[in-house]
């Protein structure tokens, strides 16, 4: 039966299904509302956890890097300025193996400050080791924290996954979502068993010093895993599809209307939804465009990317972040998928739009598409104020 | 026998190394029912270089600044498995790591109330990136960045009160204990782990190399330092000053001082002398160690 939810309620509901026994967080704008419900589903007696309150993220994360080392399933979540303060941790936490599912909430970078919404904060910690994962809807936010769980404690994996769902639009955007009865959700993940844990009865040691006789094999290790859970996304989101009937193919990338496609443009989390109603009107009137959602940004299916995308003549890449003084961060790899291959796009175009919350709206999207010509564009801004540059410059 | 041993031989610690010996003594006294978050710090460096451990209870190594807050994690997982009541929690670090980097996760694991005992290893600077100056390095300290020149003596400024500060937090138990009395380490730690809730002790763990003095002298400094009014050993109690370590006779300063590489810049100079005498009987009135 289908909810008229929040997105900050929904997953604060699938994360109690979770049953993650230690939460810890640190409030900001717009990650607040999930850890709210949390917190009163703990003060409810709805949920069996200890919530601990800490003064910082850099401790949140601690604390549950803390908790997982200690063999108990749990959780945090964060945006913007609270994940780079985390950044030290989450790295920590990737290298040591422990398998965790982070909300992230993507929200602008200061300065100057500001609390709306764009990729720039998740895409920045790309290198830190954890699964990240991006959501189109409230439902998708819903699915990819069970899925996350499901992956991150997979005896193959034990790296930790980032969810990320565009603040405010899907944090505090409300929508009809389907959510999995209790049962289905103790079916689809079994309570969390540590491959290894800090247990008096058994004492290990965790977080040696490495030297260079062993430090790098630790991060070959990381890289094949990363390559391995290309394999395994698919492999969850098949089961996620027999347990709870919602099919996301292979779970890394989204072929809408790809197949015959002229014009593509690739995208991630909720600008997608915006995207398809365009493509949809342009169908409708027999133009042939298409969108590539790209759902599992690490890892990166750059073999899915060619696959969907080597015949299509002309390739759009809208970047809700900047890679400031290169490429965006989608758009490298979009053009990476294609290096030294046979087929490609005869254009890849880049586009930035909807950094620090402006709206990207269905005229946005055939801005792009009426740009998307023979010519190879890299790195446009779309819906800039001209007057405000003007200003800016004092012209 | 050895097997037994919580904290075994056979690590790289620097020979006559304080911390070492109390981070031993730490361990035997919480027993073997414990689990220990590490700061980044010589113990970690010298304790646990893959593929080596000396821990033989469940250790845990993250960062510089976050074992209270890694702590604070494994105390409420404990809650959540049920096992609170049989484990003890250790949250340890240097001075650098505890009074520097690393309080403001220490001052949330005190005010948040958790069942963690934090024990600082105070060597007076951070001596595993090479004597830089701290915290709670003492005046006058030569260090490599409190260094002396003509327009320096040393560390301009006073120790950090740490275990006042600790205290403010309202917390049940703190106290300051010294690699020169292992014995008192212990009984320390085995007070701290029988009362429930956040507990502090510092402990004075002098380093040969960051001090510059003769190893073997080790145990004869620490002991100087408390006999000199130097580094009170103090028990608050339900924030009461509720014991110290008195002091019969105390020592002059310059016998504290002379011994160490780091002073050697004061000997010789009355003036400065008296200053650091002044901060020892100072601690001599402030906590009325005399007796």
């Amino acid at each position: 039966m289908k909810e008229f939810l929040e997105g900050s309620r929904a997953v604060a509901e699938i994360v109690k299904m979770c049953k993650p026994g230690v939460i810890s967080a640190y409030p900001i704008t717009p990650q607040t509302h999930i850890v709210e419900e949390l917190a009163q589903m703990v003060a409810n007696g709805e949920l069996n956890a200890q919530f601990v309150n800490v003064e910082s993220e850099h401790s949140a994360a601690s604390v549950v890097l803390g908790g997982v080392a200690a063999g108990v399933r749990s959780f945090t979540a964060t945006s913007s300025q609270g994940l780079f303060y985390m950044a030290e941790v989450l790295f920590n936490i990737s290298g040591m193996r422990l398998p965790l599912v982070m909300t992230c909430a993507n929200r602008a970078i200061s300065a100057p400050i500001n609390i709306w919404n764009d990729q720039q904060d998740s895409l920045s910690l790309r290198d830190s080791g954890w699964v990240q994962l991006y959501a189109e809807n409230i439902q998708e936010a819903v699915d990819l924290h069970l899925i996350g769980y499901r992956l991150s404690e997979d005896k193959s994996m034990m790296l930790p996954v980032m969810v990320c769902m565009d603040g405010f639009i899907l944090t505090h955007g409300m929508e009809a979502v389907d959510m999995p009865k209790q049962e289905e959700v103790d079916k689809f993940l079994p309570a969390y068993k540590p491959l290894y844990k800090l247990d008096t009865a058994e004492p290990i040691s965790m977080g040696l010093l490495a030297d260079p006789d062993y430090y790098i094999e630790t991060r070959f290790a990381m890289q094949e895993t990363f390559k391995d859970a290309l394999k395994l996304i698919p492999t969850i989101n098949e089961e996620f599809k027999n347990c709870f009937n919602r099919d996301y193919k292979d779970g890394l990338v989204e072929e809408y209307y790809t197949k015959d496609a002229e014009k593509v443009i690739v995208a991630m989390g909720s600008v997608c939804g915006t995207i398809k109603e365009v493509v949809d009107a342009q169908r409708a009137k027999g133009k042939k465009i298409g969108l590539l959602k790209v759902i599992s940004y690490r890892p990166f299916p750059y073999a899915r990317v060619y696959d969907a995308l080597k015949d299509v003549p002309r390739v759009a890449v809208l970047d809700k972040a900047v890679s400031l003084g290169a490429y965006a961060p989608l758009a490298i790899e979009i053009k990476a998928a294609f290096s030294g291959k046979k087929k490609s796009p005869k254009v890849i175009s880049s586009f930035v739009a909807g950094l620090g919350g402006r709206d990207i709206t269905a005229e946005s999207v055939k801005e792009i598409l009426t740009k998307l010509t023979q010519k190879e564009i890299n790195l446009e801004f779309i819906d800039l104020k001209p007057e405000l540059l003007k200003e800016e410059y004092g012209e | 026998m050895e097997s037994e041993l919580l904290f075994k031989p056979g690590h790289t610690a620097c020979a006559g190394c304080g911390q070492s010996l109390a981070a031993r003594m730490v361990i035997e006294a919480a027993g073997k029912n414990t689990i220990v978050a590490n700061n980044t710090g010589c113990l970690e460096v010298f304790s646990t270089k893959y593929p080596e451990s000396a821990w033989n209870v469940p250790w845990i190594h993250s960062l510089f600044e976050n074992c209270a807050a890694v702590a604070s994690g494994i105390e409420a997982a404990l809650i959540y498995l049920g096992k609170k009541d049989t484990t003890n929690v250790i949250a340890q670090g240097g001075d650098g790591g505890t009074a520097d980097i690393g309080l403001q996760a220490l001052s949330g694991m005190l005010e948040r109330g958790h069942d963690i005992l934090y024990v600082c290893y105070d060597n007076e600077a951070y001596m595993n990136t090479g004597v830089q100056r701290s915290g709670l390095t003492p005046f006058h300290t030569n260090t490599t960045t409190s260094p002396i020149g003509p327009k320096s003596v040393g560390n301009v400024r006073f120790k950090k009160p740490m275990p006042e500060i600790a205290n403010a937090h309202g917390i049940p138990y703190v106290a300051t204990a010294s690699a020169g009395f292992p014995q008192d380490i212990q009984r320390k730690v085995k007070k701290a782990i029988s009362i429930k809730g956040p507990k502090y002790i510092q402990i004075h763990v002098p380093c040969p190399l960051g001090w510059r003095h003769e190893t073997e002298l080790m145990l004869e400094i620490g002991k100087l330092a408390v006999e000199t009014g130097l580094y009170p050993l103090i028990e608050y109690e339900n924030g009461v000053l509720s014991a110290v370590r008195k002091i019969t006779q105390p020592k002059p300063v310059e016998e504290y001082l002379k011994a160490q590489g780091r002073f050697k810049h004061l000997l010789g100079n009355p003036e400065l002398i008296k200053q650091i005498q002044d901060i020892a009987d100072n601690n001599i009135r402030k906590y009325n160690l005399k007796g």
